[in-house]
């Protein structure tokens, strides 16, 4: 029982250059340090540009680091990865038209050769953790954009993996939706112990998820400062909480000292803005 | 919740849309047959002079012969002395060339996904073959028919000496592979950048990726070049026969038939419906794999 844990990520001076060396060549992360405990849940974010996507396709081992040492679960990403020890969703949910909700979750399944009970077993048991368990057999074309990410979700987890990667997976959903899909996501890993490391644009999306914010900045991307968000136990007090506000704040604040805040293009102050202001 | 409800009505809207184009196919064939009789009454009536102006085309029954007489034409025999009618002969002939095309086909269409997997697998592949894929095309079919022609006879097949029927096939899947290639590629390579992060993701082999996202993805696109392809097959191979010199099909009724049209001008037409109808029927077969095939899909797929 003592034996301490290995970190689920441990990145240590982990840089990211595209086309090194050429007229086009891009740093899009330079020398990042960051740590994720077990059962954590940490929020990346940051301008466009800032390298949070790269930083989370380096976790999940669909490219590999330029320099730097990047562990997951104790072992090299790419063992992590050939041992699925993560899921993935997107912010497009991604799923396939051609099979039904409960063949889409059954996918990663199919690909670990799992017997087809187990995985209807399975499948209808991670539907029911999503609460969709009378869609099984619609196709995902039939469901609205919050039910489609909540099957993604599913999906994901669906061969319970010990850590969840999502990239902006709430971002095309509306403001109520997405709120929803939160306190969802909260239940979820909280009942399955799921570590998650989670890029998003929106301040309130995460201060309200997050044990921990990452806020990054761009040209070179890197990690500008660490927000501790002690919150507790999330519920829909804690939104109107002046902790939160406090915390919102906060990250906004450390946004704005980012060097790219004046690179930004309109429409990303815009909703940098609005993600702050409307809680104003 | 909504959207799961509305479902119902949609297999029903798909259905009722099929009907509404069968109407359609229907009423332009009557209007079609109205306009040639229509013609012909219009001739007669102003002995070809409208207004100061020369009817177009000729409207004798040499010409254009009633289409009541094409009809009646089916029901009787092929030649004096013979007992086989029109009728039967066309449809043998239907019978034969559908024959060389579907094996044309299933040539042409293995090929093309051949062709298609292995430019999407490999990049180098794409920039080296689908120049010459598109290039194949361009070769004009009157200079490539005569050269297979003259494969008869010359050489052998995995043992088997090629023939002049093979000829015919070879010239149908020649023209079937290219939209089927064209198609395949572009639909094998329609998957989105997260698709395949996502089955990267899972660690899974190319393989599981090709047969499970790839291929099923491809199949919305493969639709329409089936049907290119059906239609390249079946015309085709009515030419192939001509050129090629094959008896027994459709391509060598019309040829046969074409030169008795001053003497039986009816039967010129015959031949002509019978490929026709062979058209029909191929399409259909087309449509009925694509209700088959993409019955578990959103409406506004089908491209």
């Amino acid at each position: 029982m003592n034996t301490p844990e290995p970190a689920t990520v441990r990145a240590v001076a982990v840089s990211k250059i595209f086309n090194p060396d050429k007229a086009n060549q891009v740093d899009a992360l330079i020398d990042v340090d960051l740590t994720v405990e077990p059962g954590e849940l940490v929020s990346l974010i940051g301008p466009s540009g800032c390298g949070k996507s790269t930083l989370l396709r380096l976790i999940a081992n669909l490219i590999e680091p330029t320099s730097g040492e990047l562990a997951v679960n104790g072992k090299s990403a790419r063992q992590a990865r050939l041992d699925q020890d993560y899921g993935m969703a997107f912010q497009q949910a991604g799923l396939f038209e051609w099979r039904t909700v409960a063949r889409n979750i059954e996918l990663p399944l199919e690909l670990r050769k799992w017997s087809k009970a187990e995985r209807r077993a399975r499948a209808s048991e991670m539907l029911e953790l999503v609460k969709l368990g009378e869609f099984a057999n619609h196709h995902p074309w039939e469901l609205s954009g919050g039910m489609q990410q909540r099957v993604a979700i599913a999906r994901a987890l669906s061969f319970r993996p010990r850590m969840l990667l999502m990239d902006e997976p709430f971002g095309a959903l509306d403001e109520m939706t997405r709120e929803h899909m939160q306190a969802e996501l909260l239940r979820i890993c909280s009942e399955t112990g799921t570590t998650v490391v989670f890029v998003t644009h929106s301040i309130p999306e995460a201060v309200y998820l997050s044990n921990r914010v990452v806020v990054m900045s761009p040209r070179p991307g890197r990690i500008v400062r660490v927000v501790d968000v002690p919150l507790g136990r999330r519920d829909d007090d804690t939104r109107e909480s002046a902790e939160f506000f406090k915390k919102i704040t906060e990250v906004r604040e450390a946004l704005r000292g980012t060097e790219g805040g004046g690179d930004l293009g309109p429409a990303e102050v815009e909703r940098l803005r609005h993600a702050g202001g409307d809680l104003r | 919740m909504g959207r799961a409800d509305d479902d119902a009505g949609g297999s029903a809207g798909r259905l009722g849309q099929r009907l509404r184009r069968w109407v359609l196919a229907v009423a332009a064939v009557a209007a079609l047959c109205g306009m040639w009789e229509g013609y012909k009454v219009l001739g007669e009536a102003t002995d070809g002079t409208v207004l100061g102006w020369d009817l177009p085309a000729r409207y004798d029954d040499l010409s254009m012969p009633h289409l009541t007489d094409v009809v009646a034409r089916f029901s009787e025999p092929t030649n004096r002395g013979t007992t086989e009618s029109v009728g039967v002969s066309v449809l043998k002939g239907a019978w034969y060339t559908l024959q060389l095309a579907g094996l044309g086909l299933a040539v042409g269409i293995a090929v093309g996904l051949g062709l298609a997997v292995l430019m999407q697998r490999f990049r180098v592949a794409e920039r080296g073959l689908l120049p010459y894929v598109i290039l194949s095309q361009t070769v004009p079919f009157a200079a490539l028919a005569p050269l297979v022609a003259g494969w008869s006879g010359r050489f052998d097949v995995l043992g088997y000496e090629w023939e002049q029927w093979m000829s015919v096939s070879f010239i149908a899947s020649y023209l079937a592979f290219f939209p089927i290639a064209v198609g395949a590629l572009k639909g094998l390579q329609s998957p989105s950048p997260a698709t395949i992060e996502l089955m990267s993701s899972y660690a899974a082999p190319a393989r599981a990726t090709l047969f499970k996202v790839r291929f099923p993805s491809a199949v919305p696109y493969l639709i329409p070049a089936l049907r290119l392809a059906f239609a390249s097959a079946i015309v085709g191979s009515i030419v192939a026969e001509i050129s090629v010199g094959r008896r027994g099909g459709l391509g060598r009724l019309i040829l046969e038939y074409s030169q008795q049209a001053s003497s039986d001008p009816p039967k010129v037409y015959t031949a002509m419906l019978g490929a026709a109808l062979l058209g029909l029927v191929v399409a259909g077969v087309v449509n009925l794999v694509e209700l088959w095939v993409l019955r578990n899909r959103p409406l506004g797929d089908v491209r």
